[in-house]
């Protein structure tokens, strides 16, 4: 059954749609995540405009995170306090990220930026995760306890806070710079930015994994809203049709991704993750370094 | 010699006095919540007053051109292992959806002066004068330009398909994919004979969302900040639902 979306001014299949709306809303119960890394690829290839794709997939991102966030509220694993610094720097950082995207979109280089953007970072996060995550399973197997990483220039920093459900004394100052570069990237790359927040929160801040997704997913929340509005009046490229149809698939996934994450084990979960954002990674890559199956493409005109 | 010119004005006479007219299946199409393209049926007759003179035979080409807007071309280059968007060519205008019917190969309905002058087929219906600096092979974009539209299905053109019934009646049906955008679509219907411009007509048709789509799209261009807190609470609520949904048939 085919759609007709009013913004993107092109029809699509329903049941595709409601399909990947589910597929990324799993991922972002199971991972937090918000899963626009996979959703806005995914949407390009739909033949939906990149504009569109990118607007509607944060405002999708917002549907998903509260619906994740709420079965973490109950189970007690979100830091609201992390959470509220991380996202004053976040929202600071989305503002300077619309900016710098317009600014790009006017000389044609934007579509490289955010390749390149998503090749370097999905690459970077990707590669430590995964041996990171290697390494504990080794640990966890002869049986040591895992000790947790600190940096000595992170307690050195002032405006000292206490992170209670996190188990954290230290500066406010780290969480708030990760909330602000994570929201530079969200709008730049049209993502939430879990993906790259989650391992953030792991290895710079020292924060344990439990509470990690559900402070990442109500950090998500604001940043991603706050980004729809942004979009919704300067380029008019959100769809709420579309995004409507991703929603109802994505709630429902989030709802089953985590279930499905209390029942798996920390480790073999973000070997999971570590596999998926090197495999996307990679699947960009070699976008940009085998030759383009057509040289010319359409930029829109003035 | 009266006589003579006489012939000549006979001769002349049929060329002239050869009118294409034309109807249309609809006037208008409406793009609804469940629009999956739309086939659009052209059809008309050719008004004379002489006999109908059959060699050279009589042709009739159909064309349906979608609003025309100016557009972008960039052209990727190899930059440090990299593809990159390098050189860029502004065309001036080109349709956003462009259909060309003829009733016989191209070749035999128009004659390439004709086809300059009244901009049938594609290549000519897009305008582009001057490229920038350093760019010598501007062609190439528009080339570029024609082959994507036509991947997409916006570009479309059907040799011999126009039914031409006895140098009289014809009919061709075009259909439009679920791609096109709005506005006022142009067709045009040309009469000609041995390459020849004989008699043109022109009509239009317009294309418009409806219901729903037009109200969320007036809403998102009016009213912006409304629509963007609209689809936010509708995010935040369908998330909320969903859980709450989970809560009840997780307890019951």
């Amino acid at each position: 059954m085919q759609i007709y979306l009013p913004i993107a001014e092109v029809s699509v299949n329903i049941f595709l749609l409601f399909g990947l709306g589910g597929l990324v809303g799993i991922l972002s119960g199971m991972f937090g995540v918000g899963g626009g890394f996979l959703i806005t690829p995914f949407l390009f290839f739909m033949g939906i405009p990149p504009a569109v794709a990118v607007a509607t997939g944060s405002n999708q991102i917002v549907a998903s995170s509260v619906s994740g966030v709420l079965a973490h509220l109950k189970r007690r694993t979100v830091d609201l306090r992390m959470g509220t610094v991380l996202l004053v720097g976040g929202i600071i950082g989305a503002a300077l990220g619309v900016w710098l995207f317009n600014l790009l979109k006017g000389m044609g280089q934007v579509d490289l930026l955010v390749r390149l953007c998503y090749v370097v970072f999905l690459g970077i996060i990707g590669g430590l995760m995964f041996i990171e995550s290697l390494r504990a399973l080794r640990r966890s197997k002869r049986g040591a306890a895992p000790k947790r990483k600190h940096h000595v220039w992170v307690h050195g920093l002032p405006f000292k806070m206490r992170f209670r459900t996190s188990g954290l004394y230290i500066s406010a100052i780290p969480p708030a710079l990760v909330g602000l570069s994570v929201g530079v990237l969200s709008a730049i790359m049209g993502v939430g930015g879990g993906f790259i927040m989650v391992p953030a929160m792991i290895y710079l801040l020292g924060m344990p994994t439990k509470v990690v997704i559900g402070t990442s997913l109500f950090q998500i929340i604001f940043v991603t809203a706050f980004t729809t509005m942004a979009h919704a009046i300067t380029s008019q490229t959100v769809d709420i049709l579309l995004a409507l149809v991703l929603l109802i698939g994505g709630v429902i996934g989030a709802q089953i991704g985590t279930a499905l994450g209390t029942k798996l084990k920390a480790e073999q979960l973000r070997i999971a993750l570590a596999s998926l954002v090197l495999l996307v990674c990679f699947k960009l890559a070699l976008d940009l370094f085998l030759t383009p199956a057509d040289l010319y493409e359409l930029g829109a005109g003035e | 010699m009266i006589r003579a010119l006489a012939l000549l004005l006979l001769l002349a006479l049929p060329a002239s006095a050869e009118e294409v007219v034309m109807g249309l299946s609809r006037d208008s199409v409406a793009i609804t919540t469940d629009f999956d393209g739309s086939e659009v049926l052209i059809f008309g007759a050719v008004k004379r007053q002489t006999e109908i003179l059959t060699d050279p035979p009589l042709q009739v080409i159909v064309t349906v051109s979608g609003p025309v807007t100016p557009v972008t071309v960039w052209r990727k280059e190899r930059r440090l292992g990299i593809w990159v968007n390098a050189d860029a060519v502004e065309i001036d205008a080109a349709p956003s959806f462009y259909a060309v019917a003829s009733s016989a190969p191209w070749d035999q309905s128009i004659s390439e002066v004709e086809d300059l002058r009244h901009k049938v087929s594609v290549e000519r219906a897009i305008r582009s004068v001057g490229a920038p600096m350093g760019i010598t092979d501007s062609q190439s974009f528009t080339d570029g330009l024609i082959r994507m539209r036509t991947n997409d299905g916006l570009f479309e053109t059907f040799y011999d398909s126009v039914e031409f019934r006895e140098a009289t009646l014809f009919d061709v049906a075009i259909r439009m994919p679920a791609t096109i955008v709005e506005g006022t679509y142009t067709i045009r219907v040309l009469l000609t004979r041995s390459g020849k411009v004989l008699s043109q007509h022109a009509s239009s048709i317009e294309v418009r969302k409806v219901g729903l789509e037009r109200w969320l799209f007036n809403l998102s261009r009016q009213q912006p900040a409304l629509y963007g807190l609209l689809s936010i609470v509708i995010a935040i609520a369908a998330g909320w639902g969903a859980s709450a949904a989970f809560r009840a048939l997780r307890s019951s």
